[in-house]
């Protein structure tokens, strides 16, 4: 598979969730794989303190003319993977546009005390996520890790739908070898293979509905 | 070889900006590094201690950021290449020391890599350290992509040597955890051997570093860390440093001013590169200054731009003391978009109205603020809870005096008792004071709060000094085995150190005893225990000098502590349940507020959330009808 389209330079991503989520982890992966495949890559990371349940926000930029500064200027995003689905809100805020496509993993994270009694409604949620994006893909990531096993894995699971939704210059196979390169234990690099195939299953059926 | 000794030179490498930094400090043959953790410097010396074995290096994990600098200097002494990366407030903490070392010079290399952390993201000050270099008279490096991190750095070695001093190098949050291709260079075959053969003494030296300043700023106009792109007469010229180069360019390449705006980029920053600029400020009519946190280089632009003459009639530096740039807060694309905007009389939108209105009215109807919390099972959710019980039920007003560390989250999203915390041992030497206080009227008890490394790192001097003067005050020291807030590092009470050797470790217990104050130690999770003596503790009147409580119990984040099977098995028993009636309102939930616990909206009760519980069983002591259930999962707990 290849992707055919023609993708945006600087090719700009934002990979949000809560801190121990690993949202870190997947936008490195992401990188590493745009390096390997040529582009110059640039990321920052926004967060407090990222292991505490605080908002926690990666910026992966990609081009093939020259390095970008770490930091996606405001409403310049064209993907946002999300682990939790308040979060994708709080991205669209600041770097959504009409064009932008979300990835989007459908478990709630409650912040905790107060503001968490009030989480809103997983429907209204979706309601702002589709309002505010070209087309928006919902993925149970959480769920499907555990059934891997360990939770651990929901990113590289978004990662899968992010690469079968063809919304990134990148295919099954350059991800693919990326794990290969940098899972380290066969059964980590096994797990981590069948999350990012589940993820990719998992967008294509919705794809299909 | 592992970590950055692997990469072959030449290769480009996905790096952190702070991996670069200790990639070049590799290939420059530093031999040792010392620092005290503190974001976003911390991966420095992580990055080099992974590859210290093989490399032959010594990397430390000082006990504070003036100690690590010292050790530092002693290996220049002796005549090797020493790096010593801290946080802005780190660097403060080592000034007493550098504000001398610049006057003795060293032998070796020695570079100081200081990571300001404008916004602040990771800390409780937005400083702007590049004024010390020019206070002390060092050269300063700011680097703006991963790639001149690693340039300059090697760079910073040898300037250091010519120079015999040490060379400042200034990085910020979104290049030390920027994340860039890097390609990387040579690692050196050879070591060189420790010697020390004595030092210059620091008194009357000032004139000596005064008259080196113009030899450093001819060395660095010649480096090719100074660079104009642009046409040669643009309508306006940016002079820009660290992130406010790639920024300059993106805004350029987006408002279309390719033609009319050029970029001057700055990366030696002190001495001014003088002759750089009068050789570019010319060009034009009007200057826009791009830099992080203060107007350092505006201020000092403006100096030159008048002693030559520059600056007169309608000629304009403009900036952060002009307004067309925020003094707060950190440096962002969108706020050089915003200064070229108003500079240039542009018309620009970051998306369409309509758009941003939308999402503006969703993220304001769905979007709640995450503050930090203690983890699930952290053990200062039992220590704090503990100060709040005691302090509730001496009934006088007590209060607790922060610290710094993951406990520092009690005064805004915890419990609310500290109500202080700005700088490490600030908080012991609060009490102290406040401990004296008596003979003016004062009846509030006080809990200094302290960490295990922040215990080491400042705390031991206001205790000694709240023990010989008598100051009546707890400190209650949270020993978790780690120095959480930043990656759970080792400290002086571990038993290994940074390069996972074994260490001696010091007993916290050990020096209250030698202070001669008395000592209890308790586990935070046993309330039954801690509250009381807690409260018997600030309530023993007349009693004089300090008294110290230690709850022992390891952060659970370590990795032995992470991936362990649960103590007890934790549920709710919802029949139980006040639901919207209890307490206060939903206690637990809104209270005591551990992310294992959440509210059920469609019973209208508590629940415990399986996949944040970490099964400690702390909840279940809290909950004022024992609604909230725990089962030991082995029957030893």
């Amino acid at each position: 598979m290849q992707p055919s389209k023609t993708f945006a330079d600087p090719f700009n991503m934002v990979v949000a969730g809560i801190g121990g989520q690993g949202n870190v982890l997947a936008a490195r992966l992401l990188g590493m794989t745009l390096t390997h495949l040529g582009y110059h890559v640039s990321m920052g990371e926004t967060y407090g303190a990222s292991q505490r349940g605080g908002a926690v926000m990666s910026h992966v930029r990609a081009s093939k003319a020259h390095l970008h500064g770490p930091l996606i200027p405001e409403g310049r995003a064209h993907v946002v993977v999300s682990l939790e689905p308040m979060e994708t809100v709080r991205v669209l805020r600041q770097y959504g546009n009409p064009e932008v496509v979300c990835i989007v993993n459908d478990r709630p994270v409650r912040p905790t005390g107060l503001a968490g009694i009030g989480y809103p409604e997983l429907s209204s949620l979706h309601d702002a996520i589709d309002a505010l994006s070209r087309r928006a893909w919902y993925v149970n990531a959480t769920d499907m890790a555990i059934k891997l096993g360990t939770q651990l894995v929901s990113n590289v699971i978004i990662c899968g739908a992010l690469v079968g939704t063809r919304t990134v210059p990148i295919t099954e196979k350059d991800f693919e070898d990326t794990l290969q390169r940098e899972m380290g234990g066969r059964r980590r690099l096994e797990v981590n293979l069948k999350a990012f195939r589940d993820g990719i299953a998992a967008v294509q059926e919705a794809a299909v509905r | 070889m592992s970590g950055i000794a692997s990469y072959p030179a030449g290769s480009t490498q996905l790096l952190l900006g702070n991996q670069a930094i200790a990639r070049g400090a590799l290939e420059a043959g530093v031999q040792v590094a010392s620092s005290y953790p503190g974001t976003p410097s911390t991966e420095i010396i992580e990055t080099l201690a992974e590859v210290a074995k093989e490399r032959n290096l010594y990397v430390e994990w000082s006990t504070n950021e003036m100690v690590a600098i010292e050790v530092a200097t002693a290996a220049s002494f002796a005549g090797l290449r020493a790096i010593n990366p801290l946080k802005h407030e780190g660097m403060n903490v080592a000034m007493d020391f550098l504000a001398h070392l610049n006057l003795t010079g060293v032998k070796g290399g020695l570079v100081v890599v200081v990571c300001d952390d404008p916004q602040p993201w990771s800390s409780t000050s937005e400083n702007d350290s590049r004024l010390i270099a020019k206070w002390l008279h060092v050269p300063l490096l700011e680097p703006a992509t991963g790639q001149e991190a690693l340039e300059m750095t090697k760079y910073a070695f040898e300037l250091s040597e010519k120079i015999g001093n040490f060379v400042m190098l200034r990085s910020c949050t979104r290049i030390s955890h920027g994340t860039s291709n890097v390609v990387v260079g040579e690692l050196p075959t050879t070591q060189r051997t420790a010697k020390f053969e004595g030092t210059d003494a620091p008194h009357g030296r000032h004139a000596v570093i005064l008259s080196m300043e113009p030899k450093i700023q001819a060395m660095l106009e010649e480096t090719p860390f100074n660079q104009y792109q642009g046409p040669e007469h643009p309508e306006l010229l940016i002079v820009a440093s660290g992130t406010g180069r790639p920024y300059s360019v993106e805004a350029v390449e987006m408002l279309g001013l390719k033609d009319s705006v050029g970029i001057l980029h700055l990366g030696t920053t002190w001495p001014m590169p003088k002759k750089v600029i009068e050789k570019h400020l010319p060009r034009t009519n009007r200057v826009l200054v791009v830099e992080e946190v203060d107007p350092y280089i505006e201020s000092n632009l403006r100096d030159i731009a008048t002693d030559i003459g520059w600056l007169a009639g309608e000629r304009a530096v403009l900036g952060k003391r002009s307004g067309h740039l925020e003094s707060v807060g950190e440096l962002t694309p969108d706020r050089v978009i915003g200064a070229l905007v108003s500079i240039l009389d542009l018309e620009y939108q970051s998306t369409d109205k309509e758009y941003r209105q939308q999402a503006q009215a969703y993220a304001q109807k769905l979007v709640s603020d995450r503050n930090t919390v203690w983890c699930a099972g952290c053990p200062h959710r039992g220590s704090l809870w503990a100060v709040k019980q005691a302090l509730k039920l001496d009934g006088r007003d007590g209060f607790a005096t922060g610290d710094i560390g993951c406990y520092a989250m009690d005064r805004r999203s915890g419990y609310g008792s500290a109500k202080t915390g700005s700088v490490m041992g600030a908080g012991i030497g609060h009490a102290s004071g406040f401990g004296r206080l008596g003979q003016f009227g004062f009846k509030q008890p006080v809990i200094a709060l302290s960490g295990d490394s922040t215990f080491f790192h400042a705390v031991v001097p206001g205790l000694i000094n709240a023990k010989h003067n008598k100051a009546n005050i707890t400190l209650l020291v949270m020993d978790n085995d780690a120095t959480a807030m930043t990656g759970d590092q080792p400290h002086p009470g571990v038993s290994h150190d940074a390069m996972e050797q074994e260490a001696y470790p010091v007993s916290i217990e050990g020096i209250c005893k030698g202070i001669g104050v008395p000592v209890q130690v308790f586990d935070p999770f046993d309330l039954d225990k801690t509250v009381p003596a807690l409260l018997e503790s600030v309530q023993t009147e007349g009693q004089e000098g300090p008294r110290v409580i230690i709850m022992k119990r390891p952060c659970v984040l370590l990795p032995d502590q992470r991936n362990k099977e649960h103590d007890y098995k934790v549920w709710i028993d919802q029949s139980q349940c006040l639901g919207e009636s209890c307490g206060c309102g939903q206690y637990c939930v809104r209270v005591f507020k551990c992310p294992g616990l959440m509210w059920d909206r469609a019973a209208g009760k508590a629940k415990i959330d399986d996949a944040s519980c970490y099964g400690c069983g702390l909840c279940a002591q809290i909950c004022p009808v024992s609604a909230i259930k725990k089962e030991p999962i082995h029957a030893a707990v």
